[in-house]
């Protein structure tokens, strides 16, 4: 094989190309049974599944996780993610065996303590968002926003109102508030955005006829903009018979020092890998468990966590008579418990005290990126933003450069990119996410680097249009992935999709 | 607080930049609408030391699999975990970076979702897989929803002797109407019924493989039938290491597998996260959920890979997307792709060898108590009995001596007096001579 390493960047090939039938790192004594139990499938088949040795197995994960940015190496703007520094406490302790190696099916007698866990965790959600119910079972934020829409749906339909199908979705929102509701079968309605960035409140109204179910509100909304007049569209959508569900994924600007349950919303998600610091992993595992309010709570999915004199107990079966109304069940077992563990251990660490700095310093951090940078990009909304800040790309035009080019240009200075192209409400977006666990060094270390190439992009287009150069990779053609999939290695590398 | 930064200077400076006299005229337009800063009953920040202590006497009170003798399955089972799966998943660069959405940046993540689409697609003999779901349960929920959308038909057949909260996953979570599905909860553990229930208006028929019961088919001869009616045939998978001694769901005709992939790499977690598998034939290629990976080059001809298809997808489609699918199950796929990695062919077939061996040996043990009977005509590494008393207060006393002996069908599925008495019960290749045989003097102990 022809070297083509450069220093600390190796090249590695796939695991299909180095690894060997007949190699394995793993020892396991030899079966001696004679017959089997199998039936009729048994196989005694060649899978194709090539093996390494212990060493050869660590060199090839060390040498991938390389070519990997991280939030452990370098700042993570991406906005409507928070990539916060992840505790590693939080590791530790859900490596605990009595967490880890516990079954979700175990006597109940033999699981109190994981049971109690998650008790204190829906506690602490609860208190910290004001609402009256939390369920904790979703795997993640978009399953959170299915588990909160389908109690929308139950509730409609227990009061006998099916013809209640229109879901007012604003513009600016995630793309899995319009794909969920459209999934349950609601009709989904796009609401626009107003000059000033928040939910056009007039164009809103219009849309609410008889058929209105629900709103799906992101407050702070993905312009980093709190929804100043959620209370009052809170107030119409109940006049009107229809529930608010927010999406809570910018929950971070708010936790400690603002309760959603406030603002009178009856459903919301929490992203505990945002918030809550879980890894994000290289995309998962989530958690998304939802907060609901006294008229939603009956209708959670089961299990239900409840407890006796001395016992935690779970309502399984929604045939049970304590969640006879119940839209269901959203996954096998009880939640991505390590999720939980990870989480609590990071709530108990801030207290009520440290988890208003969370927030307080992640909208001064935006903020302050904000002032320092809106001499020479333009931000896309005049006054004070919350936790992440939203640019247009006017700073870039006549220059040639998109924001794309700037996207990679970044990357050539170390820095992972903003979020760019979203929210779709803005032209050529670059939406900024500092959080707070970034010092002011490495706030200041940005705000410097990022002047330095909005300058350069006065100095044509080259520079950006080549850039990323000192990548393992550079730019890649996603046209013809998409086009001609390639999906999986094969022997002699057929090409694999029809 | 340790995980913050910024000075009390830092905060001033700052706020002078921005021209802000304190912090909460940050927060000024929420506070004319709600009280800001609200008093939570709540305690305040603790040490590093305090928390652990804290969480480590919740984790005490917990019986697990490494204090006990341990026979549970039913979806999540107890296996060893090469040390090495830890040490990589806990580098940085893997645990504390973003879906992979910057392409020059995130080859490592990736690539190892590339060659863990390669080896699911191998492990159950289908085309391609994508890039993971949340767990077996949620796979299955999206497979039928797949199938719905491509065969344009509504209805779901779901057979008797698939995991009942599988079912009860899928019938919330497909966006398919509750009358669109049949699904007696009969117990049986035969898959003939299902032959009879299919119709014009199937979009498929769901059956496990080993069954919740433990039980396995050659599916051959239903994916024929099911097929010849315009159906689609979803095989269920929730013990991968059984698809080392099986014949791959592909070769017997599925369309599409959905698998729990916790046995490869991931502990019990109480119940998550998992990873979910889902793999099917080219030809569904665009009706998947979730993400995947593709290969491509870049601007100087070099091979690399990215996310792909992901007009399917809904930031992408929004309302018009396949699924609100948003994430993967990132770690969890990595720690089994690291696992299956180290075992290799040689190894993953050995190891798959090591659980029926297992579940052999505690069946010969078992049925030599008094009036208990096994079930199964065939199983993997697990299987049911039936006791003589019931089988919830038969694993309660025998948790009391030390022993997890399984699960009481009746907690699964409460509405049958029949079931009362039939547990489930695992053995993989971790119950030593010792586990099985304190299992056995506890039972005669517990039935005496």
């Amino acid at each position: 094989m022809k070297n083509s390493n450069k220093g600390l960047n190796h090249d590695e090939p796939i695991l299909f190309e180095i690894g060997g039938m007949d190699k394995t790192g793993v020892d396991l004594n030899e079966p001696t049974f004679e017959e089997n139990l199998i039936g009729d499938c048994f196989e005694d088949r060649e899978i194709g599944l090539p093996g390494l040795s212990e060493p050869e197995s660590i060199r090839h994960y060390v040498r991938l996780s390389r070519k990997n940015y991280s939030i452990d190496a370098g700042l993570y703007p991406l906005g409507s993610c928070t990539m916060k520094h992840n505790p590693r406490l939080n590791e530790k302790l859900a490596r605990l065996k009595g967490f880890s190696e516990v079954h979700p099916l175990q006597p109940l007698s033999t699981c109190q303590g994981a049971l109690e866990l998650i008790d204190e965790i829906s506690i602490w959600l609860k208190e910290l968002t004001g609402m009256k119910a939390v369920t904790m079972t979703p795997k993640a934020g978009a399953q959170g926003e299915l588990c909160g829409m389908l109690a929308i749906k139950k509730a409609i339909e227990a009061r006998n109102e099916c013809h209640r199908t229109k879901v007012l979705v604003p513009d600016s929102a995630h793309g899995t508030n319009p794909a969920t509701a459209a999934f349950l079968g609601f009709d989904v309605v796009t609401i626009k955005s107003d000059k000033n960035g928040r939910l056009n409140f007039d164009d809103f109204k219009e849309n609410v006829d008889k058929n209105f179910a629900a709103a799906m509100i992101t407050n702070p909304n993905t312009c980093g903009l709190f929804e100043d007049e959620i209370i009052e569209i809170a107030n119409y959508i109940h006049d009107a018979g229809g529930y608010l569900y927010c999406d809570g994924a910018n929950f971070n600007a708010l936790v400690g020092k603002v309760r959603p349950g406030d603002l009178g919303i009856d459903a919301m998600h929490i992203n505990l890998h945002k918030t809550f610091s879980t890894p994000h992993g290289g995309g998962g595992p989530g958690s998304g468990p939802v907060v609901f309010s006294d008229i939603l709570k009956e209708f959670c999915p089961a299990p239900l966590l409840k407890k006796d004199e001395d016992n935690y107990y779970l309502v399984e079966n929604h045939n049970d008579k304590d969640i006879d109304k119940s839209f269901g069940r959203l996954c096998v077992f009880h939640g991505q418990m390590g999720m939980f563990v990870r989480a609590l251990s990071y709530m108990m660490s801030h207290g009520s005290d440290g988890l208003r700095q969370v927030s307080e310093d992640a909208v001064l951090n935006a903020n302050y990126i904000k002032s320092s940078l809106e001499d020479i990009l333009t931000p896309a909304y005049e006054g004070y933003c919350m936790h992440e800040v939203l640019f247009n790309d006017d700073f870039l035009s006549g220059t040639g450069v998109e924001t794309i080019d700037f996207a990679k240009a970044l990357i050539d200075k170390g820095y992972h990119p903003m979020t760019i192209y979203f929210p779709l409400v803005v032209h050529g977006a670059l939406l900024v996410e500092p959080t707070e666990t970034e010092s002011k060094n490495s706030i200041d270390q940005f705000i410097e680097t990022i002047r330095e190439l909005a300058s350069k992009t006065q100095d044509g287009e080259e520079f950006f249009k080549k850039a990323p150069i000192y990548t393992p990779i550079r730019r890649l053609d996603e046209t013809k992935a998409a086009r001609n999939p390639v999906l999986r290695w094969q022997k002699n590398d057929v090409i694999a999709a029809e | 607080m340790r995980y913050l930064p910024l000075t009390k200077n830092d905060r001033e400076e700052m706020l002078s930049t921005i021209g802000a006299n304190n912090i909460n005229e940050l927060f000024s337009n929420i506070a004319e609408k709600v009280s800001i800063n609200p008093k939570f009953n709540l305690p305040n920040h603790k040490t590093e030391m305090e928390v652990e202590k804290h969480l480590s006497l919740l984790s005490d009170k917990n019986l697990h699999a490494d204090n006990s003798s341990f026979f549970i399955g039913g979806g999540s089972y107890k296996h060893h975990i090469p040390a090495s799966v830890d040490h990589i998943i806990q580098r940085s660069e893997f645990l504390t970076s973003y879906t992979p959405y910057q392409p020059e940046i995130s080859q490592g993540t990736l690539q190892y979702l590339y060659e863990f689409q390669t080896q699911v697609s191998l492990l159950t003999g289908m085309d391609i897989s994508n890039a993971s779901m949340y767990d077996g349960s949620t796979a299955a929920a999206e497979a039928v929803s797949m199938a719905k959308r491509i065969t344009k038909r509504n209805g779901v057949i779901l057979s008797n002797t698939i995991h009942p909260h599988y079912a009860d996953v899928i019938k919330t979570v497909s966006g398919i109407k509750d009358t669109d599905f049949i699904y007696n909860r009969k117990f049986s553990i035969e898959i003939d019924h299902l032959f009879n229930e299919v119709d014009d208006n199937t979009a498929c028929v769901v059956v496990q493989n080993p069954d919740f019961f433990g039980s396995c088919y050659d599916l051959s001869s239903l994916s024929k039938f099911v097929q010849s009616k315009g159906a689609l045939l979803i095989v269920v998978v929730t013990e991968v290491l059984s698809l080392g001694m099986m014949k791959s769901p592909g070769t017997m005709g599925a369309d599409i597998v959905a698998c729990e992939g916790q046995s490869l790499g991931n502990p019990m977690n109480f119940g998550g996260p998992y990873v979910g598998l889902l793999s099917t034939k080219n030809k569904y290629l665009r009706q998947i959920p979730g993400r995947i990976v593709g290969e491509s080059e870049d601007v100087d001809g070099k091979k690399g890979f990215v996310l792909t298809l992901s007009a399917r997808e809904q930031h992408i489609r929004r309302e018009k997307a396949t699924s609100n699918i948003c994430t993967n199950s990132g770690l969890c796929s990595l720690a089994f792709t690291i696992h299956l990695t180290l075992l290799g062919e040689k190894g993953f077939k050995r190891l798959s060898r090591l659980n029926h061996e297992s579940a052999l040996n505690l069946k010969e043990k078992i049925l030599k108590i008094p009036e208990v009977k096994l079930l199964n005509k065939s199983f993997f590494n697990e299987f049911t009995i039936e006791l003589p008393i019931k089988g919830k207060v038969f694993v309660d006393r025998m948790a009391e001596k030390g022993v997890l002996a399984g699960i009481p069908v009746s907690r699964l599925i409460n509405n049958n007096k029949e079931l009362d008495n039939f547990i489930v019960v695992a053995s993989t290749e971790t119950n030593t001579e010792d586990d099985m045989n304190s299992y056995i003097e506890s039972a005669n102990e517990v039935l005496r």
